[in-house]
This record gives C-alpha cells, structure tokens and sequence, in this order.
C-alpha cells in the first residue's frame, strides 16, 4: 500500500507562473490539491487612497499601473466615470483614436496572454511569436502616446496626442499582417494534440458558477454567456461596429482560450472599420473647463476590458480631486474562483488553471 | 516673476505692514489716554495687551532677523492664543488688506486666503498679528514652516496652551476683562469679521490670482446652472417602480431609506434599504423571478465620515437591468450582514472593505485583510486615518 501524507506547499510570491507577486498556499495529499488558499496584497499601492489627494488628470496614471498589460483601457474608464458625470461632449476624432488604441491594446494584452500561457504549458516558442506581434503594437502605442506600456494617454474630454501622419497608414497595414500571423498561431498551437490534452476539462466551471462568482470577461464567456460590455451596454461609440461576442460552451481552460484567439480577430475587425471611418480633420480634445469638477454626486461606469468588466465609481463633492474613487478590478474578482477549481486537482494543473484566468497582479491588489 | 522679485515684493510687503502696524499703534494709545476714565478694568488689561503687543512685536521682529524657523513656529502658536480685541480693528484690517494687494506676494496671499477660510472665529486683532507673523516667516524663508504653520493656525482654534508664562498671564487678564457681555460682543464680533475676511480674500484673490478667481468663478456660475434638475421623468423610472412594487408586495413596513434615479450614473435606479433588512432584500432581489439579479458586479464602501456606506450594483442577465444597492451604517461601528452566501463573489470585495474601512461583515466566510496584512494598524480608506510609524 502507498502511504501518502499531507504537505503544505507554498507557491509563490515570486514564481514566474504566477505572472507577478502572487502567492498561493496549498495542502496537497500526494498529487492532488485538498485545499489551495491565495494571498494577494503584495502590490497594493493604494491606488484609491492617493487618487483621494490628486486632481482628476494626475489619477490618469496611476491608472495605467493596475492593469499595466491593458493601460488604454484603464485610461478610459476613469476618463468616462468623469465624463459620464460632468456630461461631456467627445469630439468624433478623439473617440476613434480611444477606439483604435483600446482596441490595439486589446490584441496586445491577449497575445501576452497567449504566450505566457503557452509558457506556462511547456511550449516555447510560441512565446516569442507572440511578443514579436505585440512589439509592433507597442511601437505604434509609443508613437502616438509616448509610452509602451504607461500610456497616460486618454484625458477627461479627449486623447492627450492627435495621431501622428502617417500612424493611421501604420495601423492599415498592421491589420492584414496580424491577420495573417493568427492563422498560424493557429496552425502551431490550436490543433496540437498534447496542448489539447493539457487544457480540455480543465478548471471547469458552468455559468451559474461563473455568474455567482463574479466572472466577467473570457471567463465568464468560456460559459457560453455572450455578455461583452462593448455590445451589451455600449459605450464610447462601439455601437458604430459590427462585431460578434465570442463564446465557447466549455466552460473550462480550453474554452477561455478560444475565447481570447477568437477575440483578437474581433478586435482586428473593430480596427478595420475604425481606420476606415477615421475622420480626416477634427479636435481630439472636447470643450473641458480647465479644472475638473464633476458635480456632487456618485457615479459606477463598467467597460470591457481584455481581461473583464472594469468599472470606476466616483464620489465627488464637486471639489477638484475625488472623495472616494474604487476601480471594480477584473483580475480581482476573477481570482476569486481559483480555489474552488484547485481544490481535487491534480498538482501539474496548477499552473494551467490559474494562467487560464489570465490575472495581472497590478490590477488584483489595486 | 522669478524667486527673487516674489522675495522682495514680500519684504516690501512685510514692512509696509510692519508701519501700518505702527501708525494703528500709536493712534490706539492716543483714544485710551483720552478714555481712561471708563471701566478701570477692562482698560488696564487693554493697556496690558498693547503693551504685550509690543514686546510680541519686538520678538518678531528678533526672530525674522534671526531667522529661527523654531521659534516663528511657536509665535504662530502664540497668535492663536492670545484674544485680545480692540474693536476698531476694522480700519486696520482694510488698510493692511490694501498693502497686501499691492504686495502681490502670491504665496503670501494663498496663505492669508486660507487663514481668513479656517479662523472665522477667531478675534480679528488676532489676524493682524497673524499676518506680521506670516510676514515675518516669509522673510525666514522657511516655506515648509509656513505651511505648517498655516495648518496650525487652522486647526486650533481657540488654542492657548502655549507653555510661556507671557502666555498664560495674558490668557488671565483676558479671562477677566472679559464678562459674558463681552463674550457676546466677541461673537458677533467674529461673525461681522467673518464676513469681512471674506470680502478680503476676495480681494486679495483677485488682485493675485486673477487667472484662478476667474476660473473658479466660471465653474460655480456652471454650478448654479446646472442645478435645477430636468424635470423630464427619466427613461428608468418605470423599471425602479417595478422595483419597489415587488419590495412592497414582501415587506409590510417600510424597509427602505430612499430610492432614486442616480442620473449621473447613467440613470441607474438606486435603493437604499435599512441596515437590518439588508441581507433579506439582497436575497430577495436574487431570487426574485422579476428581479434576478444574478451577478453582483461591484461592492464597496465608502467613509462619508457621518457614516459608513456599502455600494452594491447588481445586474440581471435574464431582464437586462441593473440596479444599485446601498446601505448605511453607524460610523464608530460599522456592522452589516455579509452577502458574500448569496453572491460568492462578494467575499474578497467584503475582504477588501473591512481591510481598508474597518467594516465587519457578519457570517463571513473568512474575514481577513486581504490587502495589507493582520498586522496593519488602522484602515486607510477612513478619512481620519493616521498612518501608524513604529519609530514614531
């Protein structure tokens, strides 16, 4: 007879599967997970409780600090929490250029993802496929914005740089060649048998789980659920596309990543149509009083980010900095599960269920 | 302007008041000899206070030579302290309000702004002697100090815990001179000064920060436009009735604080319920076939330092709506049911809000502080919070 006995195993913080300072504490009877507990709050910066003493502009940055693989998006949301409240007018040209830069952002942070993830299963090279892709994002991120991965961007009103000439041509032709290179991601990975057997059925949950559990993003759409902010409660001006929510019924690690592939074509699509639409003159920055007060009051502002549903509350006292400012952080509410699906697992799936949630440890401590 | 002109305007400044001071002084003195022969008392401490007026205003002039950052602190202090008041100070006031204009001392002015903002009580004799004061520290160069000393002047108000004895007999002679009439005066005193100060930080605003007074101005004229509400019923009022009929239909009493359209967050019908029917109306508000609300998207509190308050916004996959649940609670001990057993995905978030507020969720699964760790003193979120040094 095998004699087994308990251990307790202490993963992280700093593991390179955990994509950041992340720690997970685990019991496990042999192979198998009995209990898992993570413990975050190893990147907590208090984000919230400085952005109490700054002025609505200088919070900007802080934001592209918690989710630093998605900045853009980070950027809009606190812009459009303060828009939404001060009901302000956002000039044609500024909202695509917050489109394509979202947008871009988007397919960069998902092929991070993709990449790591692979990583993480053993397979290299798709990794550097990968970053060679994303490269080419960054660089025109930095052309317009000045930054690769801080882009302190987007403004209340507007974006901070108009396009530079010619960036518009860049991403045109950025478009077909991503193209081209998702099909091969394809061919390299989608249909590999061993990566297969590594991600079907694994970290299986169905969508009632999902939705108690406060899902949101590939995770709660790996359920099958076709809930994409950009669709379901369109803001900025995505309503001016067409484009499909991507869903996968599966619901397990195999399901999320064809969620994530499939959306970096929807996202190209998006940038097709946004460059087409482009207009060729026109402000980037509305008509803002040069301090920003929003009125008395409260906002919750939710927007679709790679990784979920980002959202921005703000109260304000109609003074110049915000009483109380709260991002509703994806990669917080999406960790949450991980337990749940740990616990009777095997060890060797460890580090393919938690990459599947696809976390960035800025934004889970906030 | 550079550094250098801004120093010499305010030198220049300091001294203009520095004489006025003086002329004001010495006319003081003339009207008391000539009305010497009223209330012998109150007299004798009013000569008590000129008379210390001046030693104080020796020792201002020794500590801006000397530039002692130390001891211009504790003048500040002083200032607050002592209450003399001689009533004809209006003039006085108008007078150095109009040398602090021309001064155009930018910091200085921002400074006395915010003096005449924090001390509406305080005797306005006092507010000169401040100014001096602040003269003088400007000429210390001490800006940090300043700063500081501005924050002091604010926050202690009728504070005369100044250690020296100079202090303290001139806190005795004002207690006596100074009867329950006098006190009375004093008050509407301090009110008529407050209004007065704030015509003079007006002033002093515009002649310094035109820039800024305009821009200020701008926005609260947006303000008062704004605030009549549309009285245009909003698009989600219907769905919010049906949300109160559904509540009135399981509850007798009234469970509900209030309920409203919160139209600055795109019009999203808001509840506030009572504390102790909270976790019953979340449930509801779950399992409700017309409610169904299924996934929690945000919870969160808030320190609206007369209360605690918990956000909760809520959305129905099945309607296709959403709603925002708020509570509130007592500050000093802020108490609620958890949720975290109807939407497993409010147990980190509740984590969150008793790690950064100090909020205790009953019937948590594990409460813990999920950010900063079991040995953090104090919640940062709460606007009293103090940051806790072990080497302090």
């Amino acid at each position: 007879m095998i004699r087994t006995e308990e251990m307790l195993l202490n993963v992280g913080p700093q593991h390179p599967s955990t994509h950041g300072v992340f720690r997970l504490v685990i019991k496990i009877d042999g192979e198998m997970i009995i209990d898992a507990k993570p413990v975050i709050g190893y990147l907590h910066r208090g984000t919230e409780k400085i952005a109490e003493n700054l002025q609505y502009t200088q919070i900007i940055p802080y934001t592209d600090r918690l989710d630093y693989l998605a900045a853009m998006t980070n950027n809009y949301v606190l812009c459009h929490a303060v828009e939404t409240m001060m009901e302000l007018d956002i000039p044609e040209r500024a909202e695509y250029l917050r489109i394509i830069t979202m947008e871009l952002g988007r397919i960069a942070s998902h092929l991070v993802w993709w990449g790591t993830y692979l990583l993480d299963l053993g397979a290299t090279s798709p990794f550097l496929y990968a970053f060679r892709e994303r490269e080419m994002i960054i660089n025109l991120l930095n052309e317009i914005s000045g930054g690769r991965l801080t882009f302190n961007y987007m403004r209340v009103g507007g974006v901070k740089w108009d396009a530079p000439d010619g960036w518009i041509e860049k991403v045109k032709a950025f478009i077909p060649y991503m193209r081209e290179q998702l099909a091969g991601y394809g061919d390299l990975v989608t249909g590999n048998e061993i990566f297969l057997n590594r991600v079907k059925g694994i970290g299986q949950y169905t969508k009632e789980e999902a939705m108690d559990y406060s899902l949101s993003g590939a995770n709660l759409r790996c359920t099958g659920l076709a809930w994409d902010l950009r669709k379901s409660e369109p803001y900025s001006i995505y309503d001016r596309f067409s484009f499909e929510i991507c869903t996968a019924d599966t619901g397990d690690a195999w399901g999320r990543y064809q969620v994530r592939i499939q959306e970096i074509e929807q996202s190209l699509r998006i940038l097709e149509q946004a460059v087409e639409q482009f207009p060729e003159t026109g402000e980037v920055m509305g008509k803002v009083p040069k301090v920003i007060k929003p009125p008395k009051g409260e906002a919750f502002v939710r927007i679709e980010s790679p990784r979920g549903e980002i959202g921005c509350y703000i109260a304000s006292e109609g003074k110049k900095e915000p009483y109380r400012l709260k991002f509703r952080r994806p990669s917080f509410y999406n960790l949450q599960i991980l337990p749940k699906l740990l616990v009777g697992q095997n060890m060797a799936n460890l580090i393919a269920i938690l990459g599947a949630i696809d976390i960035v440890l800025g934004e889970v401590d906030g | 302007m550079d550094e250098k002109d801004k120093e010499r305007l305010k030198k220049e400044a300091a001294e203009k008041a520095r004489a006025a001071a003086q002329r004001k002084r010495e006319e003081r003195e003339k009207k008391k000899e000539e009305s010497h022969d009223s209330v012998s008392e109150v007299n004798q401490t009013k000569d008590d206070v000129t008379s210390n007026q001046d030693l104080e205003k020796q020792k201002a002039a020794a500590a801006a030579k000397a530039k002692a950052a130390a001891i211009a602190k504790k003048k500040a202090k002083e200032a607050e302290g002592t209450e003399t008041e001689p009533t004809s100070n209006q003039d006085l006031e108008k007078q150095k309000a109009a040398a602090a204009a021309k001064a155009k001392a930018a910091a200085l002015a921002k400074k006395k702004a915010k003096e005449a903002e924090g001390t509406e009580t305080e005797p306005t004799s006092n507010q000169d002697l401040e100014k001096q004061k602040a003269a003088a520290a400007a000429k210390a160069k001490a800006a940090a100090l300043a700063k500081k000393k501005a924050k002091e002047t604010e926050g202690t108000e009728t504070d005369s815990t100044s250690n020296q004895d100079l202090e303290k007999q001139k806190a005795i002679a004002i207690a006596k001179a100074k009867a329950a009439a006098a006190a009375k005066r004093k008050a509407k005193n301090a009110n008529e000064s407050g209004d007065s100060e704030k015509a003079k930080a007006i002033a002093v605003a515009k002649a310094k920060a035109a820039t800024a007074a305009k821009a200020r101005g701008k926005t609260t004229q947006a303000k008062e436009t704004e605030e009549p509400e549309p009285i245009t019923p909003s698009p989600q009022q219907p769905i919010l009735d049906r949300y109160l009929n559904i509540v009135k239909e399981h509850y007798k009493d009234d469970i509900l604080e209030d309920s409203y359209i919160n139209r600055m967050s795109k019009h999203v019908p808001t509840i506030v319920v009572k504390l102790e029917h909270y976790y019953s109306l979340a449930l509801l508000f779950k399992q409700h076939s017309g409610l169904h609300f299924e996934f929690l998207s945000e919870l969160h509190g808030t320190d609206f330092e007369t209360y605690m308050e918990i956000y909760v916004h809520l959305y129905s996959f099945k309607n296709k709506q959403s709603v925002a649940l708020k509570v509130k609670m007592d500050r000093e001990n802020p108490r609620v049911d958890s949720i975290a057993s109807i939407w497993p995905g409010a147990n980190w978030p509740e984590c969150e809000a008793y790690d950064l507020l100090g909020i205790q969720f009953t019937n948590h699964p594990d409460l813990h502080r999920i950010m900063l760790g079991e040995d953090w003193v104090g919640h940062p979120l709460r606007k009293d919070y103090e940051p806790y040094d072990v080497e302090v």
